[in-house]
């Protein structure tokens, strides 16, 4: 909901006739718009819809981005747009206890912003192995850096999002909460680290911070709160992780050929019925479940009835369920295992939990103790690769299976797995939109150069046919790699047919094993350094998709290279000018 | 012009075949070349296939077919040293799925080859001194001889022919050297193609050169061919023969095989005149309008033997002496070990299919391989997709039995029928096929083999014949038994032809399956036994026998397959 409305926002009240308006308003308008940030007119948008879909009536613009009480500043670093739900959501939240509040991305906060505000609520996520998204990148350098101002007049609290499966969880949340601390600012409340399930940690929080906020001191604060309340959700859709949409299976087909040493499938599923409306650049996400006999094994090693009750989030649902579908059921992890069996972590890391459980039972534990040591189940985001525009009523992914062999067994992923061995015309799958407002489509005549490796093209498939569907003229360059060009190139004849439609205006590949030297995406990047860089001039915006850990740090280098080699830079000024690229929305990253 | 085929047009805009070969090659999201391009690179001896096995499959997945390059060497007389097999080999190993196949034109050709190793395949081939150049399209393919140069002179004479003749009638476009090879532009002088000119030929043109009475080339299947007259051992010159051809297409009578016609003898000395103005005369009188009419055969057939001795004799200045007849006893090659005079051994391997390939117990790849590292005679192509190998000393005949017997290639264990039979590679690769062959053959010739040796005549050297299509790749219209694929599991039955390449066959069933095939055999093959001449041969038992008819002239084809079909109708009709 944010980026794309934003822009297309920012186009019209350059261009639009602004109909039934007389002209003096009109220019009024037109004035006020372009005053306004892309973030500021998104608000709008949503807060005029809102209005008048709900029949209200529409405040004095003034009044709303003017509150009489100065708000509190609710701060969010999102990279999928979880960060920026939960800090929309704590706004509302506060608001409606009367705590005026502005919402504010730290790609647009600098030091104006850190010193206009008085009470800073941070929200920020953490990204693969501990790093701040990309929007939160410049806010951190500003923060980190010899120039970071003093915050003594702020207070503050941290949300940290992350995902307790990797290494360094909520990372970015304690850094920003250490260093806020110290530069000056007031702890107004513990920082409290979320996992994937981050809805009930995060309303704790929530909690913790409403008391020590001051009460409202102006009506003026209603407005502001309602316009909040209707600005989250325009397009929200009704179902949700916990009660997602059983989208029926269209297609299940595999991409790679027969030889390829990995099994990619493409996905389609019917999104009828369900009003959910997705933008190139969303995800959705897949309700995992863990395979009957994995949880039948855990069940068979318990003391306990499959139907006891436990607790969970305030939820009270079966151990069964609780183990279906909440927690992970394969290896505990080291966590576990030092609560479980503490002198015996050694002998059984890298045992499946049932052998755990029969290799070291316990009696002393009860069935919600138990639920509560275990990991959660990550949730699993699949960028979208179709265009609703294209495809309507049809959402398509590209889903690499997750295979690994464990014990001597083959094993798959939770999902992936379960998604690859569907066939069933039957078939149904529990999904949920993941808005990724940072990923998305620019203006349809600027240029865009994708780059992705194995499925990270998904979301390019559903940017090409969103173009295509909506007959965007800006040019598209594909950059894709892979492993080998006969088995892995996803998508091959897909491409080839937009490309001979003049849809796709260049693409390059990069497969890695088909010589003896690897080559990569940024190798091709630099090869073609001469034209990407006279595209980044033409005002291209550039996509990254796909691998985090080596693939993404290597097309920054590359992309920093081509600055350096054709735009003269030295590193600081390429450096600087990635920035500014990422600040101004034409660098955008879905890494994971 | 405007009737003339697209392909003319293509031709002549190519700017001597360079089209946009470099930027298809270079064009690293797709694993073809451009359709004009695909057409352009038949010059150079590579053919754009897909593995058809997989095509539907690769569809659904949205992948390209699985495109793949079929590369044929240009090797004169399927003459080559054991560095050069050596040097093939390994490029097999490295670019084409570890595999040779043995051509029914005495050549090798790589199958599997990826585009972005084509550059690297040629390059590879340049350093062993070999080329894939005119080895398809539409100009003079490889030049075949009589195999083996090692066994005889007058074999030596017809081979070193074969090369210079080759040579002589090459393209001379700059082209292969500058897109496959990186070479830059030479300067050219005049016309680049002073020869062929900017449009080639109209369709492929094809040399033979045969040494009596061995007629392991079917010379008369070729466009031109030369028949060695000699007079005590030495060439004295030969009897010219035009316009043979073995393509059709189904259910056209405006198509069919032909055998080539006599037009007279002449000297060693004239032999590369006579094949440049045979050349040309079809270069400027080829059908360019209609490729299914386009080869040689339609030409002589259309103007008469006449016409052409004429039009030969204007151009070349002087007519052809008299043709003086020399014949042929057998189309088959010779097998396993035999001597020359010259006291040398030769050993012919039988290469079924003439699939160089390891597996099954029968390392035949690596066998020659190791037989090539240590050989100091030549490898000897033979069109029956066989290899000799050629020029062995007493002293290493044991070396080289043992390594055959080391990797399960046995010489001679086959039951001859089989060991005479050949197949077109058709499935998976040829884009032309319509039914299966190379990969039908083990399959029909162990059920064939089972019922000759049931009907009494299990060691007969019968000519079985298979092919996907009505093309010709194996020469099916020479075969006494041949299979032409007309779909899946189907097959046209042919029956008749003599075995010595001098008599076509005779369409006797039209698109049955096997156990048609084998049905309608068996009572054939029954009579064979029980009624043959001593050393009658299966087809000309069955045109004696009056169960086809004796067909020389191509011409008579279709009327001969109507005249065995009406006769076949009321007996039908009977047995039902």
């Amino acid at each position: 909901m944010a980026g794309q409305g934003g822009l297309a926002v920012a186009v019209a009240a350059d261009t639009m006739a602004l109909g039934p308006l007389p002209a003096d308003v009109a220019d009024e308008v037109r004035q006020l718009l372009a005053r306004l940030t892309a973030e500021q007119r998104l608000w709008l948008s949503g807060y005029l819809a809102g209005s008048l879909a709900s029949g209200a009536a529409v405040a004095p613009v003034g009044a709303a981005v003017q509150p009489a009480v100065k708000p509190v500043t609710v701060l969010f670093g999102s990279q999928s747009g979880n960060a920026e739900r939960v800090a929309r959501d704590t706004a509302r939240h506060l608001e409606q206890r009367g705590v005026s509040c502005v919402v504010l991305d730290m790609m647009d906060c600098g030091k104006p912003e850190l010193a206009a505000a008085h009470t800073l609520l941070v929200v920020v996520s953490t990204q693969g192995e501990g790093d701040p998204p990309d929007r939160a990148l410049p806010l951190w350098e500003l923060l980190e850096g010899r120039r970071a101002p003093p915050l003594a007049h702020l207070r503050f609290a941290v949300l940290a999002l992350g995902d307790s499966s990797y290494r360094n969880y909520c990372e970015t949340g304690k850094r920003f909460d250490a260093r806020l601390e110290a530069l000056g600012a007031t702890r107004l409340a513990p920082r409290v680290d979320c996992d994937v399930d981050f809805d009930a940690p995060a309303a704790r929080w929530r909690e913790s911070l409403a008391e020590g906020l001051e009460p409202p001191a102006s009506a003026a604060v209603g407005a502001v709160a309602r316009v909040h309340a209707v600005a989250a959700s325009p397009v929200a859709s009704a179902y949700t992780r916990r009660n997602p949409f059983a989208a029926p299976l269209l297609l299940n087909q595999r991409l790679t050929a027969r030889g390829s040493t990995k099994d990619v499938r493409h996905i389609e599923l019917s999104l009828e019925g369900s009003g959910i409306r997705y933008e190139p650049g969303d995800a959705l996400g897949i309700v995992p479940r863990n395979p009957d006999a994995d949880v039948d094994a855990v069940l068979a090693a318990l003391p306990f009835a499959p139907e006891t009750p436990v607790r969970l989030e305030s939820h009270e649902l079966s151990l069964r369920d609780a183990l279906a579908s909440r927690v992970a059921v394969d290896w505990p992890d080291d966590a576990f295992l030092e609560a479980w069996a503490p002198e015996r972590v050694a002998a059984l890391r890298g045992r499946l939990l049932a052998d755990v459980l029969r290799a070291a039972p316990r009696d002393d534990v009860d069935a919600a103790r138990f639920i509560a040591l275990l990991r959660p189940l990550s949730q699993r985001l699949y960028s979208i690769a179709s265009s609703a525009h294209a495809t309507p009523d049809e959402v398509h992914l590209t889903v690499g299976v997750v295979e690994y062999e464990h014990g001597g067994a083959r094993r798959t992923g939770v999902v992936s797995g379960a998604l690859a061995a569907l066939h069933d015309d039957a078939a149904n799958v529990p999904v949920y939109l993941h808005r990724n407002a940072g990923f998305r489509l620019p203006a349809p005549d600027v240029p865009i150069v994708m780059i992705g490796a194995g499925t990270g093209i998904a979301p390019y498939r559903g940017f090409v046919a969103e173009r295509a569907a909506t007959g965007a003229r800006g040019r598209n360059w594909l950059v894709f790699g892979d492993r080998h060009f006969r088995t892995d190139f996803l998508y091959q004849s897909e491409w080839l047919a937009w490309r001979t439609k003049g849809l796709l205006d260049r693409i390059d590949v990069a497969f890695s094993r088909d010589q003896a030297d690897r080559v990569y995406v940024q190798h091709r990047l630099r090869e073609q350094g001469e034209t990407l860089w006279r595209w980044l001039q033409e005002g291209a915006c550039v996509y990254v998709c796909g691998d985090a850990k080596r693939m993404a740090p290597d097309v920054h280098a590359a992309l920093a290279d081509v600055a350096r080699t054709h735009g003269g830079f030295d590193d600081d000024r390429a450096a600087e000018w990635l920035s500014q690229l990422q600040r101004e929305r034409r660098y955008q990253r879905d890494v994971y | 012009m405007d009737d003339l085929h697209p392909n003319e047009a293509l031709k002549r805009e190519s700017r001597y075949l360079r089209g946009t070969l470099t930027a298809s090659l270079d064009d690293a999201v797709t694993g073809a070349v451009s359709d004009d391009d695909a057409l352009l690179t038949k010059f150079f001896g590579i053919y754009q296939q897909d593995d058809r096995d997989v095509r539907d499959e690769r569809r659904r997945a949205r992948l390209e077919p699985q495109y793949q390059f079929m590369v044929r060497v240009r090797m004169p007389g399927g003459v080559c040293t054991p560095a050069q097999w050596l040097a093939i080999d390994d490029l097999a190993r490295r670019y084409a799925g570890n595999t040779i196949r043995l051509t029914t034109r005495q050549t090798v050709q790589f199958h599997h080859v990826a585009k972005r190793h084509l550059r690297a395949l040629l390059a590879g081939l340049a350093a062993a001194g070999l080329d894939t150049l005119a080895a398809c399209g539409d100009d003079n393919r490889n030049v075949i001889s009589a195999a083996n140069p090692l066994l005889s002179a007058a074999h030596a004479e017809a081979s070193a022919l074969a090369r210079t003749v080759s040579e002589s009638l090459l393209p001379r476009t700059g082209a292969y050297r500058e897109v496959f090879l990186g070479e830059p532009p030479r300067a050219v002088i005049g016309e680049e193609e002073p020869v062929y000119g900017a449009t080639y030929l109209p369709r492929k043109f094809k040399i033979a050169i045969a040494v009596p009475p061995r007629n392991d080339i079917d010379v008369r299947a070729h466009d031109l061919g030369f028949v060695a007259v000699l007079e005590g051992g030495r060439i004295a010159g030969y009897d010219v023969y035009v316009g043979g051809g073995m393509g059709m297409t189904h259910r056209t009578p405006a198509t069919f095989p032909r055998l080539s016609d006599p037009v007279g003898f002449c000297r060693p000395d004239d032999v590369l005149p006579v094949a440049f103005h045979t050349l040309c005369i079809q270069r400027d009188h080829g059908d360019r309008r209609d490729r299914a009419h386009a080869r040689f055969k339609y030409t002589i057939e259309d103007r008469g033997a006449d016409w052409f001795a004429a039009e030969l004799a204007r151009r070349l200045g002087r007519a052809l002496e008299p043709a003086r007849g020399a014949g042929f006893e057998t189309n088959q090659d010779p097998d396993g070990w035999h001597r020359s005079a010259d006291g040398r051994w030769h050993c012919a391997v039988n290469v079924e299919n003439g699939r160089v390939i390891d597996g099954d117990g029968r390392d035949l790849m690596t066998a020659l391989r190791a037989i090539a590292s240590l050989h100091c005679g030549v490898f000897a192509l033979t069109t029956n997709q066989n290899l000799i190998v050629a020029g062995v000393d007493e002293s290493q005949r044991a070396a080289i039995d043992a390594l055959l017997d080391a990797h399960g290639v046995a010489v001679s264990a086959r039951q001859p029928v089989r060991r005479v039979a050949m197949a077109c590679v058709a499935l998976p690769t040829c884009g032309l096929a319509m039914a299966e062959s190379e990969r039908y053959l083990p399959r029909f010739m162990e059920v064939l083999g089972q019922l000759m040796r049931e009907c009494g005549v299990g060691e007969e050297a019968i000519n079985v014949r298979l092919s996907g299509c009505p093309n010709g790749c194996s020469r099916p219209f020479l075969g006494e038994i041949a299979l032409v694929g007309r779909a899946p599991g189907r097959y046209n039955l042919h029956l008749g032809a003599g075995r010595a390449g001098e008599r076509l066959n005779v369409l006797y069933r039209e698109n049955v399956d096997e156990a048609a095939i084998l049905a309608a055999l068996r009572p054939l093959l029954q009579r064979f036994a029980a009624e043959r001449q001593p050393g009658e041969a299966f087809g000309d038992f069955t045109v004696r026998a009056g169960v086809v008819p004796a067909l020389i002239h191509g011409r008579e084809f279709h009327r001969a397959a109507a005249a065995v079909a009406a006769e076949a109708a009321p007996a039908a009709a009977l047995s039902a």
